[in-house]
């Protein structure tokens, strides 16, 4: 009871400028996004459908699973560079233990559906793995080990496929990564869930609290006895896991697996979580936040398709809106900040 | 002298300043006079930290005057203070330790030939030079992080005259010092005021401001008590200034002697036999019975700081043996630590909280894992740190808000609340108390006495004999890293205890 009278009287106690202040680290993206659907909409008729919501969910798909380990890592202060990377390795590898077409030229390894899919998340665990002993038992800092594993990762894409096509997925992997469930474009079922889950994780267990703890201040979670490294070692694997799951769908999504087809996914995937509001400090975000920055792209990236400009200025202009989008970032933690 | 007539170099009439609806300072007439050292006083959030930010262009929306050589002026930036010759010394050293000792002196004004490239056989002459007048014969190239704290100090100190500055404001210039560091200070100090600098000494050390101060000022409440020649008062008359009425086993710590008085019978809950660690501390063995508070008195750097992190499993243990319980345990981790019921509160605040997150989240990190196998029970969080929040009187009474927004006294209850749930059976608290107003120095001391009624064990190292008089029934002085006495069952006083260290 007296936690209640309390907590009401500090919610009434504070003004509606410090309850949006303490909360605008969250509007922000909110309003880029109802100011970027805003402009679609105006400029192009093409924008606004229910056709067009449908291709940017699948558009942002792919991006939103591996979007959602990254949110686990960078909430601990870490970064995972090698996230394309591994998505690209594991997509190959699926398809490296898949019987090819005869005039696919690639020494391959075929095998069951079922042990090419375990072989495939096993290879994400295991350089997850090598991510995770690098940063927390050798003491690399993350940014250069992932620096490395995406170096690897891309050895091992270009090792297995040779700048080779390959084409063949097992089933289970073309339905979840091109079919559809009932209505619903299954990709987008299964980047849905693992949204779910991620939000899940972080918000409602134990290892979720220590992933905001370990974040918000390592060395106080050290010396409440957490064992920190276990939990940053423990998302450097999750986002590894997440890659690997987005490597293989996105492989059935494009109908074909080959090197550097992941590229983009690097720079897209960490832009979500840091626009979305996760603090590349650590500690404050979360899922909510990369759904916002997942739509904000999706929507940049689609809509800037709709409207009718020079497509070499398309880069640029993208590139401006996400450092406006940042800058309205920075901003707003800044105020937060004061609101004390 | 003719005091009286001089005009002040320094004078502040009528100051008065609010935070948002908080007052800081009423009513304060302050003045300094030309060559003198003057002392400031009073509990944390007395007020003279802000006039000093006043003074030295850090606040700049104040009510009253404030007059240099007796003209108006108004500093509009710490920028404009330091124009008008007033410089301050922060508790945290400025100077940068991984560069020379010359360009530390020079920082951000090296001197430059016409090209705009760095001279540095001139940078390193001058700052010989400007040392040697300050009493310090040193190589200027010498990385300065190598120096003891002390000489960074004084480096710290000689930066802040050569860029002119003719009033030098000290923030607890030796809480870091040993005794001999202490003196040299002064003496620099007396030699400065002979040449026309003017000082104004804080600290929280009434000893050390009454023998260096020519005058001292008193600060409670945000007024300005007294300001009285150092030489007519004495240190009982300065607290009795300072805290008022009450808080009487501090101010009994702080004068007297204590007695002593270890729990007889008790069984040995923690000992340590040749604990070593180089360059921190070597063959430290002690035991600790349950109920018992061992205090670990000695200089900084004289090793207990870091002694306590080896307990808690953050720095490496090199040689000797740890057990619990008479069961030996291994500490290479603080999980170790902690699973064999180890708690420690490390001594900066920085390093215990979690500042953006509500109390109860605060409170209930180290016990997650009695109360939740796999999902979170944020009621039970709640009601539990709730019950600390009451019994400890953390301010405000709510368990929800961010623990950023609470002060200082009450952040430090929070970090002990965390270890009060459940039990640790060792708990080792660094420096508890540093940087803490007298009353809530009194509520950590409840707070560790209803500890050692329920039988934990209990390490306190500081450097501030204040603290483990009024907290330790067996003190372990350190000198250089081992146990150089041990006061136990007897009186000791604080002079003792500084002897011994």
């Amino acid at each position: 009871m007296n936690a209640d009278v309390a907590s009401a009287a500090g919610r009434e106690g504070g003004s509606i400028g410090r309850w949006v202040a303490g909360r605008l680290t969250n509007l922000a993206p909110l309003v880029t996004l109802l100011f970027l659907v805003l402009v679609f909409s105006l400029m192009a008729p093409s924008f606004a459908t229910l056709d067009n919501l449908g291709n940017i969910m699948r558009q942002v798909s792919i991006t939103a699973i591996i979007a959602t380990g990254l949110t686990f890592v960078i909430l601990t202060a870490e970064i995972d560079l090698s996230v394309a990377s591994i998505a690209n390795a594991v997509g190959i590898v699926v398809a490296y233990f898949t019987l090819q077409e005869t005039y696919v030229n690639i020494a391959n390894v075929p095998m069951p559906g079922a042990v090419a899919i375990l072989f495939a998340l096993l290879a994400a665990f295991a350089l997850g793995t090598v991510n995770a002993v690098g940063v927390t038992v050798i003491g690399i800092p993350s940014f250069i080990m992932t620096l490395a594993m995406m170096q690897i990762g891309a050895g091992i894409s270009a090792l297995l496929v040779r700048g080779q096509i390959a084409y063949a997925i097992p089933d289970p992997v073309r339905f979840l990564g091109s079919g559809m469930m009932g209505p619903f474009p299954s990709i987008v079922v299964v980047a849905c869930l693992f949204l779910l889950v991620g939000h899940l994780v972080l918000t409602y267990t134990r290892f979720g609290r220590y992933v905001y703890m370990v974040g918000g201040n390592r060395e106080a979670a050290e010396f409440s006895g957490v064992n920190v490294k276990l939990v940053i070692a423990a998302v450097m694997i999750i986002s590894a896991v997440c890659c690997g799951v987005a490597g293989m769908l996105g492989v059935a999504y494009y109908g074909s697996a080959q090197q550097n087809e992941f590229d983009d996914y690097l720079l897209d995937s960490i832009a979500a979580v840091v626009v979305g509001g996760t603090s590349l400090f650590g500690g404050q975000g979360g899922i909510p936040n990369t759904i916002l920055g997942l739509l904000v792209l999706g929507v940049l990236n689609n809509g800037l398709d709709h409207i009718d400009i020079d497509s070499f200025l398309k880069v640029l202009i993208r590139g401006l809106i996400l450092l406006l989008a940042l800058i309205i970032n920075v901003y707003a933690q800044r105020l937060r900040n004061r609101a004390a | 002298m003719s005091e009286g007539k001089e005009t002040p170099i320094l004078e502040m009439v009528g100051i008065g300043k609010r935070f948002g609806g908080v007052t800081a300072l009423t009513g304060i007439d302050f003045d300094l006079r030309r060559g003198e050292v003057h002392g400031l006083v009073g509990e944390n959030g007395a007020g003279k930290s802000t006039l000093m930010k006043i003074i030295a262009g850090v606040h700049h929306g104040y009510d009253g005057e404030m007059r240099i050589d007796g003209q108006p002026v108004h500093f509009r930036s710490a920028r404009d203070a330091l124009a008008a010759g007033i410089g301050m010394v922060h508790q945290e050293l400025s100077i940068v330790p991984q560069l020379s000792v010359a360009e530390n002196v020079f920082l951000g004004v090296q001197p430059t030939n016409g090209l705009g490239v760095v001279s540095w056989g001139r940078m390193k002459r001058e700052a010989r030079e400007h040392l040697q007048l300050l009493g310090i014969d040193i190589d200027p190239s010498r990385e300065t992080g190598t120096l003891p704290i002390g000489m960074q100090q004084l480096i710290e100190i000689g930066r802040v005259l050569f860029s002119g500055a003719r009033i030098v404001i000290l923030d607890e210039p030796t809480s870091a010092l040993s005794p001999p560091e202490v003196k040299h200070l002064f003496e620099v100090l007396g030699r400065l005021k002979a040449k026309g600098t003017t000082f104004v000494f804080i600290s929280h050390f009434l000893e050390d401001i009454l023998e260096v101060s020519d005058r001292v000022t008193v600060f409670r409440n945000s007024r300005k008590v007294a300001t009285v020649d150092a030489a007519s008062v004495d240190k009982a008359w300065v607290i009795e200034q300072m805290i008022g009425a009450g808080h009487h086993e501090l101010a009994d710590a702080m004068l007297g002697e204590i007695r002593l008085e270890s729990p007889k019978g008790a069984p040995v809950v923690f000992s340590a036999r040749g604990l070593s660690r180089p360059r921190s501390f070597a063959d430290v063995s002690f035991d600790v019975k349950a109920g018992e508070v061992v205090g670990l008195y000695g200089f900084m750097g004289s090793g207990q700081t870091e002694l306590a992190r080896a307990l808690m499993g953050k720095a490496r243990l090199h040689g000797g043996t740890v057990s619990m319980g008479g069961q030996e345990i291994r500490l290479r981790s603080t999980a170790d630590a902690k699973k064999a019921g180890i708690a420690l509160v490390p001594e900066s605040r920085r390093a215990m909280l979690f500042t953006h997150e509500p109390v109860y989240k605060n409170i209930s990190i180290s016990i997650l894992e009695r109360i939740s196998r796999l999902l979170l029970k944020p009621a039970e969080e709640r009601r539990i740190a709730q019950g600390h929040v009451d019994a400890l009187r953390i301010r405000p009474f709510s368990v929800e808000p961010e623990v950023r927004k609470l002060s200082g006294g009450n952040q430090q209850k929070v970090a002990l609340a965390r270890w009060l749930t459940h039990l640790p059976r060792l708990l080792v608290l660094s420096e508890p108390t540093k940087g803490m107003d007298v009353g809530a120095k009194d509520d950590v001391v409840k707070i560790v006495k209803g500890l050692k009624e329920k039988g934990v064990a209990v390490v306190v190292a500081s450097a501030e004999p204040e603290t483990v008089l009024t907290m330790a029934d067996r003190i372990l002085v350190m000198r250089k890293g081992q146990i150089a006495q041990e006061f136990a069952e007897r009186g000791v006083s604080k002079d003792q205890l500084l002897a011994a260290a």
